[in-house]
């Protein structure tokens, strides 16, 4: 199949960037569309202009690592990675235009490859558990319903790709943040850091300058993990609660 | 030895959590929720006392009430409870917006698509529409009540001032009637989104509990709205 593809190319992170044009006319429609922009690079390079940077890894949907923003959706029209998706989505001709991530806490680097730092230093303010050293504890001797437990590994599939961000008008990183909070919130195992963490994982999201949530749920509609708003709710119950009980006196939240 | 100083120094310090609380994301939105859920009980007192302007009595029910409304302490206490949430809500509103437009960054978009629904999306500019309709609004009915000079109808031994008249004069204005019935129109949008939206904030986000919380706030952002249009649109008619 042909295809018409409509890339933002940017040198660095200072430079200004623009969008090219190219035509892609031997993509296949089995392929993914990271394969898509592999056969053009190859072409690309055989031409001597530069490749189009692009951020991959896995290329089987769990490591979190590819982006790209397809035709107005994180990940393409699909509710999956953009490495999961296929070209045969689209339409024989079709013009496809490809946006990096827009976010002023994931600055662009080059072409549609974004610095999305700011969700390793969210998770290092508090997305955590400590382990005591000691006897290795049994592992069926902590009660922990079904139920929750299912609650909890569902928060913990997200791979933190930043789609929510990218989805949001206001590019509010709370499904990311309200998962990484979730999915501690819910064991035995995180309730010793649980107020703390909170207070933490949430002064952090606002220091890297991410939006605030209004609750359009844009965010659930792109995940790729489906990953639910309640968490959001619920990241909101834990924060709310931390703060007008945790012993801390001088943290939690407020950064601009 | 701690002075006076030192305690006050301590005091503030220990606030700094509570400023940070307010000031932080999550907290602002909190301020929003509760602001606006509190505006709704307000809404719904006073439609139930502008529903009295279509009694049949020459404004006798609707007058006697507004002066009850002006005179009892403890509603007067917390209309100004109500004055000061609007203005918490319409401040905090202007600080989110803007603070959640800056996120986007420098280069925006060039096609975006979304499903998500309309009102969401547009809370600002509903908000706007209704504030421009408050401002009219409040110089209208408050400041002529508070201010103005009004004319006196006496109730057996009760003097009130005649706001009926006021409200029946102003709603003879089709200029009027249709700014009250397009703001209405924006309430409604906006409470289709934040009545629910509200409860989100707060944490309550519950499959036993959402099905209830969405059926009412959809039935209240037209209903309430509708009933306050009909009351100008009826008088003008009449
Ligand atoms: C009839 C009066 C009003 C009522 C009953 C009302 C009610 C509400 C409610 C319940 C919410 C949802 C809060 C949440 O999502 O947690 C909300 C949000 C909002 N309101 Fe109002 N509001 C009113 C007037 C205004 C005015 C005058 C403005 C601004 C000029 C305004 C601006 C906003 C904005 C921007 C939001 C979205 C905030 C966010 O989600 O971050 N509202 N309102
Ligand atoms: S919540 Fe979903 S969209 Fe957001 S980072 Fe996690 S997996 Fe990606
Ligand atoms: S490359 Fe790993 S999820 Fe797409």
């Amino acid at each position: 199949m042909k295809i018409k593809l409509k890339v933002w190319r940017q040198k660095g992170p200072n430079a200004k960037g623009e969008f090219k044009t190219y035509n892609v006319d031997h993509a296949s429609p089995d392929m993914s569309f990271l394969e898509m922009i592999d056969v053009l690079n190859g072409e690309l390079i055989r031409k001597g202009e530069e490749a189009i940077a692009f951020d991959h890894d896995c290329r089987e949907g769990i490591c979190g690592m590819c982006s790209l923003y397809i035709n107005g959706h994180p990940h393409g029209p699909l509710q999956t990675t953009t490495c999961q998706l296929h070209m045969r989505t689209f339409k024989d001709g079709e013009t496809i235009t490809v946006e990096p991530w827009r976010a002023q806490a994931f600055p662009v680097i080059k072409d549609l490859v974004v610095d999305r730092s700011a969700f390793d230093r969210i998770q290092q303010a508090g997305g955590y558990v400590n382990v005591n050293t000691g006897g290795v504890p049994d592992a069926n001797e902590i009660p922990i319903p079904k139920k929750i437990a299912d609650e909890a590994f569902d928060a913990a599939t997200c791979i933190g790709c930043g789609a929510c961000v990218a989805a949001c008008k206001n590019a509010s990183a709370m499904l990311f943040v309200s998962a990484k909070i979730s999915q501690f919130a819910l064991l035995p195992q995180g309730q010793v850091e649980r107020k703390e963490r909170a207070e933490k994982m949430v002064a952090q999201m606002d220091a890297e300058g991410f939006g605030s949530c209004t609750n359009t749920y844009a965010c659930e509609a792109e995940c790729p993990k489906g990953i639910k708003v309640a968490n959001i709710a619920r990241m909101n119950r834990e924060y709310l609660g931390a703060m007008l009980t945790s012993y801390e006196v001088g943290s939690g939240g407020g950064g601009e | 030895m701690r002075s006076i100083f030192d305690s006050h120094q301590n005091l503030l310090l220990n606030m700094k959590w509570l400023i940070d609380l307010f000031s932080s994301s999550l907290g602002r939105k909190v301020v929003m929720a509760l602001t606006g859920l509190f505006i709704i009980l307000f809404l719904t007192v006073h439609l139930i006392g502008n529903l009295q302007l279509l009694k049949d009595d020459g404004g006798e029910a609707f007058n006697v009430y507004a002066y009850f409304m002006t005179h009892n302490p403890l509603i007067k206490t917390i209309s100004y409870v109500n004055y000061a949430f609007f203005v918490f809500h319409i401040v905090w509103a202007i600080m989110l917006t803007r603070k959640n437009r800056s996120a986007r960054g420098a280069e925006g978009y060039a096609i975006t698509n979304t499903s998500t629904i309309w009102s969401a999306r547009n809370m600002g500019i509903l908000g706007t529409v209704i504030l421009v309709f408050l401002v009219i609004h409040m110089r209208q009915f408050w400041g002529e009540m508070h201010f103005g000079t009004v004319p006196f109808k006496t109730y057996g031994a009760q003097e009130v001032k005649d706001l009926y008249t006021i409200c029946a004069d102003a709603f003879k204005n089709w200029w009027y009637v249709a700014l009250y019935s397009i703001s209405m129109v924006a309430i409604a949008f906006h409470l289709w989104h934040g009545f629910a939206s509200a409860f989100q904030t707060l944490g309550i986000n519950h499959s036993k509990y959402n099905p209830v919380i969405n059926f009412v706030g959809k039935v209240f952002s037209i209903v309430v709205p509708a009933l306050f249009a009909l009351i100008p649109i009826v008088m003008f008619t009449l």
